[in-house]
């Protein structure tokens, strides 16, 4: 047993949070929220620079060839910072796919531009149901000629309106049962039968609607094996549901700062309010739960990287962070009164998050039954 | 970061289970659900006994020791091992109170007469402690204490009552917190001593808790001589004696283990009597993923003990989160069970004995015994995140 950060990622976390603190300031995040592109091109490629994009990417694809858990120990300053703009959606989502699913071509092709900062990617996986298993997925490839046909609506997909290239997940089968018979396709964004409107959301971060009419993609452009792609799938959701878990982590633990250097400097009665029982049990409170959330991700993030099963490690991960991380953000805005009431203040940036984060890649009753289900419940 | 345990750890695991499943008789009587091993009747308090002999003998009442004590030099973690199996499995054996709380405070303070004198006793299991802290009018406020140990000649004289004292009716030594200047500001007029229960003048007398047990007592000192050498640590340096002792007696449990043990019983009842209500569903699995973060806490601290990063807040966190949860658990059950969850030991319908009926009456004391929780959250709110105190 090893509770410790090795070396690599101490210097990983230090970096990220000096740069992040200069390079994103709550300006910026605010910025982007009204921004229609929601980032900068001058911030991705910086972070093109840093090896930030194709940190687990390896080396031959030009990446850095780092551990899925320095990418947490990344994710975790990247969700203490509410960094906007496409580097869950490409990296997590779209990176961990390709990784799964491409073949040597495809990754020779797509990789080193992913790590350059030349290729924006995101997943297209979440439908009309808002659901994120395999009987969800309604949105059909039918083959024709020398390809497919993709037919339907795919909605709350990350950043697709930036995207260059999206991975459809569409049924193309009917067999056994709902996780056979789906497959995953490299569609061009540009495509002209794709229609994408961006979402108005409470966190102005960018999710869309997009609308596939008959766009046709050939057979070159399938990842993996056609009808198996919900295998693939799975493993990318086990690891994005965790990356999530680390940008929610990173969120508890500015929140839990934020309120603690507020309730210090905050006088009435003349005292400090962090001096008072009813403040100090509530940031309690708030610490053991970064505890139990930190500890709970790192441990589903080392068996992931272990390749160790990690059904029920991942689903309590995301379960408990989901609901943790709301409560935590109710009880910072009590702690600060009014004052993080107005929209000047930055806390509600991060009580929009907690919900929308929350309710990403499976809310805690989602993982809750999949624990109740892996019991015997 | 690492999670797996190494092979020796896993070898000593199964050892520690086989050592139960040899030595624990299957019928429930037998069964220590924690605090209670004292209030057994005397047919289960001699087994309590007995297998602290055996526990003793196999060497793990020392695990962690210094080799020049008798101790093997190993890892917290693998005190933590037993620990979890022994309580998951309420296998009986363990004073929690010499072997977990006073042997390492005395390894830190004690005299080197004072260890030979005392850490084999609690090293084989022959001697029980007991801590003779609380009084009726110093609980949280601990070092308000009025108990007074007057120095004369060769010993200090005790005079005063302690209260709240677990198992001072079956230890055979204790430690106790007595005032020894009236002058000096309250902490500091505080001295740490080792006493002979059978020491002439000290008289208990039982408190009967609400789930009907007899863990605790009242202690009278009368007059109570004990000899000066059974001072720890200077004089009138008692608190930072006893501020080490409360610090490893709050990660001295794997309350963690206890809860998961609970939930797991009433999990499986569960299973024998679907349907089980969504929300009730729901509400075990959240469960079973806080008997996970207890766990992954309570392992850090036995991670920072080994890697001698002394636990600080982490500990009250480990304890306040572990003993709640437990309520949280006990709550569960006995909605889960229903009617059936009222009934207790010896009812015809009880389900394991009245396990879950228990519990829920016992736990009223988790957020109260070994400090209370408010007093776990100050020290978080002041010594983890820096807050001011008034």
């Amino acid at each position: 047993m090893d509770f410790s950060l090795t070396e690599e990622q101490q210097m990983l976390q230090k970096m990220a949070r000096d740069f992040l603190t200069t390079e994103c300031p709550k300006s910026l995040v605010r910025n982007m929220v009204k921004d229609e592109k929601g980032y900068t091109d001058e911030l991705w490629k910086k972070m093109a620079v840093l090896g930030w994009l194709g940190l687990v990417i390896p080396e031959q694809y030009g990446g850095g060839g780092g551990s899925f858990g320095n990418l947490i120990i990344l994710l975790e300053e990247m969700g203490r910072a509410c960094l906007p703009g496409p580097f869950f959606s490409t990296v997590v989502l779209g990176g961990l796919t390709l990784l799964e699913a491409a073949n040597v071509e495809q990754r020779q092709e797509l990789l080193p531009k992913l790590a350059q900062g030349n290729l924006l990617l995101t997943l297209a996986l979440t439908e009309a149901t808002a659901g994120y298993s395999a009987a969800d997925i309604k949105v059909k490839a039918i083959p024709k000629n020398d390809g497919f046909s993709i037919q339907g609506t795919k909605l709350f997909v990350p950043d697709a309106h930036i995207a260059d290239y999206l991975i459809c997940v569409a049924r193309t089968g009917h067999s056994k049962g709902p996780d056979s018979g789906i497959t995953l396709f490299l569609v061009e964004s540009k495509n002209p039968g794709i229609g994408c409107t961006l979402l108005k959301t409470i966190a102005g971060d960018k999710q869309c609607e997009v609308v596939f009419d008959k766009v046709k993609v050939s057979n070159s452009s399938v990842f993996g094996e056609v009808n198996n792609g919900w295998h693939s799938i799975e493993k990318v959701l086990q690891k994005a549901t965790v990356a999530k878990c680390a940008e929610i982590v990173g969120g508890m633990k500015q929140v839990l700062d934020l309120t603690v250097d507020y309730a210090k400097q905050r006088v009435q009665f003349d005292h400090p309010i962090g001096s008072f029982q009813a403040i100090q049990h509530c940031c309690a409170n708030m610490q053991i739960d970064v505890l139990g959330c930190s500890w709970l991700t790192y441990k589903a993030a080392w068996l992931l990287d272990k390749g160790l099963p990690a059904t029920q490690e991942v689903a309590m991960a995301k379960a408990w962070t989901s609901e943790r991380f709301r409560k935590l953000t109710a009880l910072a805005h009590q702690i600060h009164g009014a004052i993080a009431f107005a929209e000047d203040h930055d806390l509600h940036l991060y009580y929009k998050r907690a919900k929308v984060w929350e309710l990403s890649l499976g809310d805690a009753y989602f993982h809750l039954d999949k624990i109740a289900t892996g019991i015997g419940l | 970061m690492e999670f797996e345990f190494t092979q020796e750890q896993e070898a000593f695991r199964s050892e520690v289970r086989q050592f139960i499943k040899s030595e624990l008789p299957s019928e429930l009587k037998w069964r220590n659900y924690y605090f209670d091993f004292y209030s057994h009747d005397d047919e289960v308090g001699n087994f309590t006994r007995e297998m602290s002999l055996k526990l003793g003998a196999k060497g793990w009442l020392s695990l962690t020791w210094p080799k020049k004590y008798g101790g093997q030099g190993a890892s917290p973690i693998l005190q933590l091992i037993l620990q979890e199996e022994l309580e998951y499995n309420h296998c009986p054996g363990i004073d929690i109170f010499g072997v977990t709380m006073i042997a390492p405070t005395m390894l830190k303070f004690a005299s080197e007469e004072q260890k030979e004198e005392h850490l084999p006793g609690i090293a084989k299991g022959e001697v029980f402690w007991c801590e003779a802290l609380s009084e009726p009018d110093a609980g949280s406020d601990l070092a308000s204490l009025k108990t007074v140990a007057r120095e004369e000649d060769s010993t200090f004289v005790i005079n005063g009552q302690k209260v709240w004292t677990s198992g001072a009716h079956q230890a055979d030594w204790a430690i106790l917190l007595a005032r020894t200047s009236q002058e000096l500001p309250k902490h500091r007029g505080l001295s740490f001593f080792l006493v002979d229960m059978k020491t002439p003048g000290i008289s208990v007398n039982p408190l009967i808790n609400m789930a009907n047990n007899h863990e605790f007592n009242e202690v009278f000192f009368e007059d109570v001589r004990v000899p000066k050498k059974n001072m720890v640590g200077d004089k009138n340096k008692g608190w930072y004696v006893v501020m080490t002792l409360l610090a490893f007696e709050r990660w001295s449990i794997p309350f963690y283990a206890i809860a998961h043990r609970y939930l797991e019983d009433v999990i499986n009842y569960v299973k024998q009597r679907k349907p089980l209500n969504p929300a009730l569903r729901y509400r075990l699995s959240e469960l079973l993923i806080e008997c996970e973060v207890g766990r992954l806490l309570h392992y850090r601290i036995a991670w920072m003990q080994k890697s001698r990063e002394a636990p600080d807040y982490e500990a009250a966190a480990v304890k306040v989160y572990t003993l709640e949860l437990n309520q949280r658990v006990a709550a569960a059950s006995m909605e889960v069970l229903g009617l059936y969850g009222i009934l207790t030991k010896g009812s015809k319908w009880a389900y394991l004995d009245g396990e879950a009926a228990w519990n829920y009456l016992r736990c009223i004391g988790n957020s109260l015994e070994m400090g209370s929780s408010e007093v776990d959250r100050n020290i978080i709110a002041m010594r983890g995140l820096g807050l001011p105190s008034r």
